[in-house]
C-alpha cells in the first residue's frame, strides 16, 4: 500500500516526462528500456475494511516499477517534496526489498525458484524506504499479470552485474553539465585533503598532523591499487606511519580494536532485518496487533541498542582525545565499516564544521567514500546470492541513525534537518549516484572507465548525490536546512561575554582513524602485527583506568554536561534509556495510523518558519531604509524553509512525506487493547471502593 | 534562631527546583524569584510554628552523601548544602511516608536516619548522628506537619494567607459555563434540585438535565444509580447537539433489576437530539463490569435498553494504576534502568493505560462529533468517567485548550463532580497504604501531556503550567484539589478560608503560556493512541535526575528570540514611518505604501 489517507484516494496521475529531467532527454528516449506492457491492476489502499483501490497500469523499466493510475486527479495538487527522479507510485528497482505474493489469502516470500509457479493473486512489495505496495492482479488478464509479475520479479531479484546498473545509463545520457556540487569537498585529491590539514591545523593547532595526514592521504591513494608488490610498500608506510604518530606527538596512543567490542555487521544486517519488518505493515490489523508489544518488540531486536553502543564507544573516543589528550587508532578487520562509523561520529561530536551541511557531506566523502566503505556490498545493490563473500549490512544507515539521535538531543548543533537524514538514507537506493555504488574509489575510476570505452563516450558524468538537485527543486530542498541552526556568529556574541570553558583551550586532537585498507585479507597479517606492537601499551592504558568504561564515559558525560552548552564546541549524547529514541519521521512517515493530522513537530517548525520569514522581509525593509546605527543590530538570519510558510494547509507528523490529500477526520481508534493488558492479579477485579459497600437501594 | 533560618531562606536563591537545573531561563528565573520572595515573606510570617535546624546528612542518590542543615517549618522540609551549591525545598505534604532507618546501635556510615517517600516519584533520605536519638525531635516534627489532619492539625492551605491579583476562585461560575455552551435550551434546562445536596451528596449544585424529566424524575433515577449519580450532562455539542452525559452504575444487582424510570430517562436523553441510538460507555473492562453485580453495581443490559449500545472501555481500575505508577516509580528513580528500559517500560503498562484512556476518549469525542449523544460512566463516575468526559471535551472544544479553559475544565468535571481527591492522594494523613489512594489525576495529565506533545500548538498552556498543577495537587498551599467533593468543601469554607492555585497561576501568566498557540476554534483534536506515538512524561517522572538536562525547548527559545527581534523591528519601522509621515506631509509623494502592507500582513496571525 501506498499511504493515500483513509480510502477513496486519489493519485495524481504520474506521467513519465515528468520524470525525465532535461538534461537526460537525450535525442532518443532510451535511457530507460521499456521491458513491460502496460497491464491493469488494482493497487489497493492500506484500508481493510472498503479494500477501495485505484485501477491503473503497473510498468517495469530498467529503473523502476511503476504504477500509473487510471483516474485523473480531481485538482492539481502542488506537491511540497517531489522527487524529480521517481514519485509516490515509482519503486526504483533497487529499492525494491522483497516482493511477496499472496496464494489463496496465503502471503508467501517470492523467490526466484518461484517465478515458475502460478502468478499470485495480489503481490506486495516492500521497498527500503519502507513503503509497502499492494497489487491486486485478480482483475488483470492472467498471462498479463504473469508476465508483469515474472518481469518485476526477475528485475528485483535476479543478481546483476555492476555494468547493469542504472546509473550508467544514466550517466551516459545525461550531459556533462551537470557538474557534481560546488560545495562539498569531494576528498578524490590531493587539494582537498591539503585544504581540510589546513583547516583542522588551524583550528586545533596540531603539531605533526600535516604529516600524519600526508601518509593517510597517500594511503588512501596506495589502497586502492591492488598490485601485489604494493605489500611490502604498504606495511612500510604503517610502520612509518605509526612510528610517526606515536614520537612526533608526545601524547600516547591508544588502540580501540572495534571488532572486539561492538557488534560484528552481520548482527547488524540481523538486528536491522528484524528491526524494519515492524514497519513494514500490510493492513490495520496487523498495526494494532503489533502495538500491543511495541516497546519490546522494538527492544527484541536490538537495533536501537546497537545505536547506542556506537554512540557510547564514539564518547569513549572522544574522552581518550579531549580528556586524555592520548590519540586513539581505531582498527577492525577490514577497517572500513565501525570505523567509519565511530571516526565520523567522534568528528562530529569534535567538530562543529561537521555539523554544517557542506562538512556533513564532506564528512562522508572523506570517511566512508574516499575511506573506502564498501557500498557496493554493504548494501547489495547486485542482489548477490553469496551473503559470506559480501555481507549486506546497513553500516551507513546505522552511522545515520546515529547522527539523527544527536539531532534531535542537540537540534540547534546542526544546519541539516532530520528530513535531510532521511531524504539521503533513501538516496543510497536510487541507482543514479556515484557515491553510493562502490566498494572503493579504485572501483569507481576503474569502472567508470570501462563503461566510458564500452559506450564509446568521453568520461561518464556520473552525480553524487550531494547534487541534490537532481533529485529535489530548490524549494524542497530548504526543507534540509533545520531552521534551528544557531548561527556561529550570534554563538560567538555570547560567548565573549562568559568567559571559555578552559577545556576548550586545551589542544583537540585530531581524531586519528586509521584505516586499514578495504581488500579483504589485504592486511590482516599487518592488522595483527600492528595489535602485537601495541598490545603492551595498551593494556597498560586499560589497567590504568580502575572503573569499567562505561562508568568512566559516564563520568566524562556528567563533567560535559555541567559545563554551559556550547553548539559550536564539544557534543556528547546522552546514552540513557529514555533518550534513544525511534527515528519516527524515517519509519513511520508511511504508516497512515500513525499520522497525526495537524500535528506533530512541524507544526512548531512551520510555525518558526514563518515568523522567521516575516522578520526577513522586516530585516529587508529596514535595510531599503539603511536604518542601522550599529552593526550589533543586525542579526545573522539564515533563510528558513520557505516551502513550511505561507501554507494554509495543514500538515500532518509525517510531512514531507506521504501526502494526505484526502482529509478523513476520523480517528484511528485501537483495537486488539486488552490482548497485553492480562492483568490477572487480584487487583484487577478487585472493586473500586474496597473499603465501602455499595449500598442496595 | 527563627528569624536566621528564615533568612538564610531568604539568601539561598533556588526554589523548589532540587535537581541543579542548569540553564533555565532568564525569564523563568525572574518569575521564580518573584514567586519565592513573595513565598519567603509570608513564610516569614507563618515560621512562627517548631522549627527544626539541625545538621545532617542528606544521602543524594546521585551526588552522594552531603553534609548540611536542614529546616523544618509547617509547610516545607528545606535543606541546604555547607557550600550552598545544593538544596532541596519539598513542601511537607508531598510526603507520603515517613520511615527511621537504622537503630542507635547500628553500624556503617550513614546507617542512622530517616527515609522519606514523597508523592512526586522521590524519595529522601537522611541520615543523622546516632548520639543523643538526634532524629526523635526531626521525626516528631515531620510526622505531624507531614500528616496534620492525622494530627487534628489544619491543612497548610488554612494558615496560607497569601495575597494574589486575581481571585481564583471566581474562574468558575457553572451558570457562565453553561451559558457558554448554550444552555439552557429547548431541550436541555438547568435543575436546582441539588442545590441543599439532598439528591446527591457528591455532585454540584446545579445540574443540566433533559428538559423532559421532571424533578420526580431525577429523583427516581438517583435510586437506580450507584451513590445516586444520575445521569447529568457535561458538554453538549453546538452543531449538532449531541451530548456528553455521566453518571454512575445502574444498580442492577445478581438479580438483574430493571428501573423504567431511568430505562426512560435515558431515552428522553436519546431523543433531545434525535441520535437513533444512545451509546453508553462502560470505562471498565466487562469482566469487571459482570463483577460488579455481586455488590450490587452492574450494567445497562441489552433488552432493558433498547435503544442503547454498550461498549466497554477496558479502562481499569484505581488499584492497578496505582501499582503500575509504582513499578514506574522503580525503574526511574533513583536510576533510570538503562540496559532494558523500553522493556522494562513496558512492563510497568503505564503507557498502556494511558493508551486505553486516551482510545476511550477518542471513541467518545469520534461519536459525538458525528451526531451521537454518550452516557459515560464507570463504577461511581469519578474517576475513570471524569478522565474520559474531560479528555473528549478537550478534544472537541478547543476553549479548554486555553489556560482559563482548562483552569474550567478541571473545576467541572474534577472537582465539582467530586473525583475525591482527598482519598485518592490522602492529603495530610499518615495511612499511606490506603487502598484508596491512586493517580488518577496524575494518569489525566499526563493524557493532556500526550496530546499536547502530538498538538503542540493546539493549547495555550505549557508543559510547565502541567507541572506547576501536580505539584500543587500534592503541595496543600492551596485549597483547590482538597476534599473529595464540594459538599464537604463548602462546609469547610474552602473557598473562603483558603486561596486557589489558579489566583497564583493567572495573576502572573507568562511562564505557563505555550508561545505557539493558535486558536482553532472549530477543530476536533484526535491524538493517535498507538504506542507509537505515547512517550514517558521525562521531564515529570525523572526530573528529578540530574542527567536528564532541564533546558528549555531549543525551538521555543527561537521562537521568542524572533518574536523579541520582529517585536523589535515592528517599532523601527513604525518610528520611521512616523517621521516619514512627517516628513510627506511637506513634500506630496507619498511612495510609502509597502510598510503599511508589512504591517498589517505581520499582524494578521496575533
Amino acid at each position: 500500500m501506498l499511504s493515500l489517507g483513509g480510502g477513496g484516494a486519489k493519485s495524481t496521475k504520474p506521467s513519465f516526462v515528468s520524470y525525465v529531467t532535461p538534461e537526460v532527454l537525450s535525442p532518443r528516449l532510451d535511457w530507460e528500456d521499456f521491458d513491460e506492457e502496460r497491464n491493469p491492476v488494482l493497487k489497493h489502499t492500506q484500508d481493510d475494511l472498503s479494500q477501495r483501490g485505484i485501477f491503473g497500469t503497473l510498468l517495469c523499466t530498467n529503473f523502476r516499477v511503476s504504477f500509473v493510475s487510471d483516474e485523473t486527479p480531481l485538482e492539481e495538487m502542488t506537491q511540497h517534496f517531489k522527487n524529480k527522479l521517481y514519485g509516490e507510485n515509482d519503486i526504483p528497482l533497487m529499492c525494491v526489498d522483497n516482493i511477496y505474493g499472496v496464494y489463496d489469502e496465503k502471503k508467501k516470500l517470492i523467490t526466484k525458484g518461484m517465478l515458475k509457479n502460478k502468478c499470485p493473486s495480489k503481490m506486495i512489495i516492500h521497498c527500503k524506504d519502507l513503503r509497502v505496495f499492494q497489487f491486486c492482479l485478480t482483475y488483470t488478464k492472467e498471462e498479463d499479470a504473469k508476465k508483469i509479475f515474472q518481469g518485476i520479479a526477475h528485475h528485483c531479484l535476479e543478481p546483476k552485474s555492476l555494468k547493469c546498473v542504472f546509473a550508467f545509463s544514466y550517466a551516459a545520457s545525461s550531459s556533462p553539465e551537470v557538474q557534481r556540487s560546488q560545495r562539498t569537498v569531494m576528498f578524490d585529491s590531493k587539494e582537498d585533503w591539503t585544504q581540510e590539514m589546513k583547516r583542522t591545523k588551524a583550528n586545533l593547532r596540531i603539531v605533526g598532523y600535516n604529516f600524519w595526514m600526508k601518509y593517510g592521504c597517500a594511503m588512501f591513494k596506495a589502497s586502492t591499487l591492488p598490485v601485489p608488490q604494493e605489500d611490502g610498500l604498504m606495511q612500510g608506510y604503517m610502520e612509518r606511519m605509526l612510528h610517526a604518530v606515536a614520537h612526533t606527538h608526545l601524547y600516547s596512543l591508544k588502540l580501540e580494536d572495534l571488532s572486539e567490542t561492538l557488534p560484528t555487521i552481520q548482527d547488524i544486517q540481523q538486528s536491522y532485518n528484524k528491526f524494519k519488518q515492524f514497519f513494514l505493515i500490510d493492513n490495520s490489523t496487523d498495526f494494532w496487533v503489533s502495538d500491543v508489544k511495541w516497546f519490546s518488540t522494538l527492544e527484541n531486536t536490538g537495533w536501537l541498542d546497537i545505536i547506542r553502543q556506537c554512540l557510547q564507544k564514539a564518547v569513549e573516543v572522544v574522552e581518550c582525545l579531549e580528556k586524555e589528550n592520548t590519540n586513539v587508532l581505531i582498527m577492525e578487520e577490514e577497517g572500513s565499516d565501525l570505523c567509519c562509523v565511530i571516526s565520523s561520529l567522534v568528528q562530529i561530536m569534535l567538530d562543529p564544521h561537521f555539523r554544517t551541511l557542506t562538512g556533513f557531506q564532506g564528512l562522508v566523502q572523506k570517511e566512508w567514500v574516499a575511506g573506502c566503505h564498501a557500498f557496493l556490498d554493504r548494501c547489495n545493490h547486485l542482489y548477490q546470492k553469496d551473503k559470506e563473500c559480501h555481507s549486506p549490512s546497513p553500516v551507513f544507515l546505522l552511522f545515520l541513525e546515529c547522527v539523527w539521535q544527536m539531532v534531535q538531543q542537540h537540534s540547534p548543533a546542526f544546519q541539516f534537518s532530520e528530513t535531510y537524514l532521511t531524504v539521503l538514507s533513501d538516496s543510497i537506493h536510487v541507482p543514479i549516484f556515484s557515491t553510493f555504488l562502490f566498494n572503493s574509489a579504485y572501483q569507481r575510476e576503474s569502472t567508470m572507465k570501462a563503461e566510458a570505452q564500452h559506450l564509446q563516450r568521453g568520461p561518464l558524468n556520473c552525480p553524487a548525490v550531494w547534487d541534490w538537485s537532481v533529485q529535489f527543486d530548490c524549494k524542497a530542498q530548504e526543507l534540509f536546512i533545520n531552521p534551528l541552526y544557531a548561527d556561529k556568529l550570534k554563538q560567538d556574541k555570547a560567548i565573549r561575554k562568559v568567559p571559555r570553558a578552559k577545556h576548550q583551550r586545551q589542544l583537540s586532537l585530531p581524531s586519528s582513524a586509521f584505516k586499514t585498507p578495504p581488500k579483504k585479507g589485504f592486511f590482516k597479517d599487518e592488522t595483527e602485527s600492528l595489535k602485537k606492537m601495541l598490545r603492551v601499551k595498551r593494556i597498560s592504558r586499560w589497567m590504568a583506568s580502575p572503573d569499567s568504561p562505561a562508568a568512566a564515559t559516564r563520568e566524562f558525560y556528567e563533567t560535559w554536561q555541567r559545563r554551559p552548552l556550547d553548539y559550536h564546541g564539544l557534543l556528547l549524547p546522552c546514552l540513557d534509556g529514555p533518550a534513544m529514541r525511534l527515528w519516527m519521521q524515517r519509519y513511520l512517515r508511511w504508516i497512515p495510523e500513525v499520522q497525526i493530522l495537524g500535528g506533530g513537530p512541524v507544526a512548531i517548525t512551520s510555525m518558526l518558519a514563518e515568523l522567521l520569514s516575516q522578520v526577513q522581509d522586516l530585516r529587508r525593509e529596514l535595510d531599503m531604509r539603511s536604518c542601522w546605527e550599529t552593526e550589533a543590530e543586525s542579526l545573522q538570519l539564515r533563510p528558513g524553509p520557505l516551502a513550511l510558510t505561507r501554507t494554509s494547509l495543514r500538515l500532518s507528523s509525517s510531512f514531507p512525506f506521504a501526502s494526505n490529500r484526502n482529509w478523513t477526520f476520523k480517528p484511528a481508534i485501537p483495537t486488539s487493547l486488552l490482548q497485553s493488558l492480562m492483568v490477572t492479579d487480584r487487583l484487577a477485579s478487585q472493586e473500586d471502593e474496597t473499603n465501602e459497600v455499595i449500598s442496595l437501594v | 534562631n527563627r528569624s536566621s533560618a528564615a533568612l538564610q531562606l531568604k539568601s539561598d536563591n533556588s526554589y523548589y527546583c532540587t535537581a541543579q537545573s542548569n540553564r533555565i531561563s532568564l525569564q523563568m528565573q525572574t518569575e521564580r524569584q518573584r514567586e519565592r520572595k513573595r513565598l519567603d515573606f509570608f513564610l516569614y510570617f507563618l515560621c512562627l510554628f517548631s522549627l527544626v535546624d539541625k545538621d545532617v546528612m542528606y544521602i543524594c542518590p546521585f551526588n552522594g552523601a552531603l553534609k548540611g542543615k536542614v529546616f523544618i517549618t509547617n509547610f516545607r522540609l528545606y535543606f541546604t548544602h555547607t557550600d550552598s551549591t545544593f538544596t532541596l525545598d519539598v513542601p511537607l505534604s508531598v510526603i507520603s511516608r515517613i520511615e527511621k532507618m537504622g537503630g542507635a546501635s547500628s553500624r556503617g556510615e550513614n546507617s542512622y536516619g530517616l527515609d522519606i517517600t514523597c508523592k512526586d516519584m522521590r524519595n529522601l533520605r537522611f541520615a543523622l548522628k546516632q548520639e543523643g536519638h538526634s532524629r526523635r525531635d526531626i521525626f516528631g516534627e515531620l510526622f505531624k506537619y507531614a500528616f496534620p489532619l492525622s494530627h487534628g492539625l489544619p491543612l497548610f492551605a488554612f494558615l496560607s494567607q497569601e495575597k494574589f491579583e486575581e481571585n481564583g476562585w471566581n474562574i468558575y461560575k457553572p451558570m457562565d459555563e453553561f451559558r457558554r455552551q448554550g444552555l439552557p435550551n429547548e431541550r436541555w434546562r438547568i435543575s436546582f434540585i441539588n442545590s441543599t445536596y439532598e439528591l446527591c451528596d457528591t455532585y454540584p449544585t446545579i445540574l443540566v438535565v433533559p428538559f423532559k424529566a421532571t424533578e420526580e424524575d431525577l429523583r427516581r433515577v438517583a435510586t437506580f444509580r450507584s451513590r445516586c449519580r444520575i445521569p447529568v450532562l457535561s458538554w453538549i455539542h453546538r452543531e449538532n447537539q449531541a451530548v456528553i452525559m455521566r453518571c454512575s452504575q445502574p444498580l442492577v444487582g445478581m438479580s438483574g433489576k430493571r428501573n423504567k424510570d431511568d430505562e426512560r430517562y435515558l431515552d428522553i436523553i436519546r431523543e433531545a437530539n434525535g441520535t437513533p441510538k444512545l451509546t453508553i460507555y462502560d470505562a471498565r473492562p466487562n469482566v469487571n463490569a459482570v463483577a460488579n453485580k455481586a455488590t450490587g453495581g452492574g450494567y445497562e443490559g441489552e433488552d432493558a435498553y433498547q435503544n442503547a449500545e454498550l461498549v466497554f472501555l477496558d479502562i481499569h481500575n484505581i488499584h492497578v494504576m496505582r501499582e503500575s505508577l509504582k513499578k514506574l516509580k522503580d525503574i526511574v528513580y533513583p536510576n533510570v534502568e538503562e540496559s532494558h528500559w523500553l522493556s522494562s517500560l513496558e512492563s510497568t503498562h503505564w503507557l498502556e493505560h494511558i493508551k486505553l484512556v486516551l482510545s476511550g476518549a477518542i471513541q467518545v469525542a469520534d461519536k459525538v462529533s458525528s451526531g451521537n449523544s454518550v452516557v459515560v460512566h464507570c463504577s461511581d463516575g469519578w474517576d475513570r468517567t471524569a478522565q474520559l468526559t474531560s479528555l473528549a471535551m478537550l478534544m472537541l472544544d478547543s476553549y479548554y485548550r486555553t489556560l482559563r479553559g482548562f483552569q474550567v475544565l478541571l473545576e467541572k468535571e474534577w472537582i465539582s463532580f467530586g473525583h475525591k481527591f482527598a482519598s485518592r492522594i490522602g492529603h495530610g494523613d499518615k495511612n499511606h497504604a490506603d487502598q484508596d489512594r491512586s493517580p488518577i489525576f496524575l494518569q489525566f495529565i499526563d493524557c493532556v501531556w500526550q496530546m499536547t506533545k502530538q498538538f503542540p500548538t493546539a493549547f495555550e498552556f505549557n508543559e510547565h503550567f502541567l507541572i506547576v498543577v501536580l505539584d500543587h495537587l500534592y503541595s496543600c498551599r492551596f485549597g483547590t484539589f482538597l476534599y473529595n467533593c464540594e459538599s464537604i468543601r463548602d462546609s469547610h469554607n474552602v473557598r473562603t478560608k483558603t486561596v486557589s492555585l489558579w489566583s497564583l497561576i493567572n495573576s502572573s501568566t507568562t511562564s505557563y503560556v505555550n508561545p505557539f498557540f493558535t486558536p482553532e476554534s472549530s477543530r476536533v483534536l484526535y491524538p493517535v493512541a498507538s504506542m507509537r506515538h505515547l512517550e514517558l512524561w521525562v521531564n515529570y517522572y525523572i526530573r528529578w535526575n540530574p542527567r536528564i538536562r532541564h533546558q528549555q525547548s531549543p525551538v521555543e527559545q527561537r521562537y521568542k528570540e524572533l518574536l523579541a527581534l520582529r517585536d523589535q523591528y515592528l517599532k523601527k519601522l513604525e518610528e520611521l514611518q512616523l517621521s516619514d509621515s512627517t516628513h510627506m506631509t511637506n513634500s506630496s509623494t507619498p511612495n510609502a505604501a509597502s510598510p503599511n502592507q508589512h504591517i498589517t500582513h505581520l499582524q494578521t496571525p496575533f
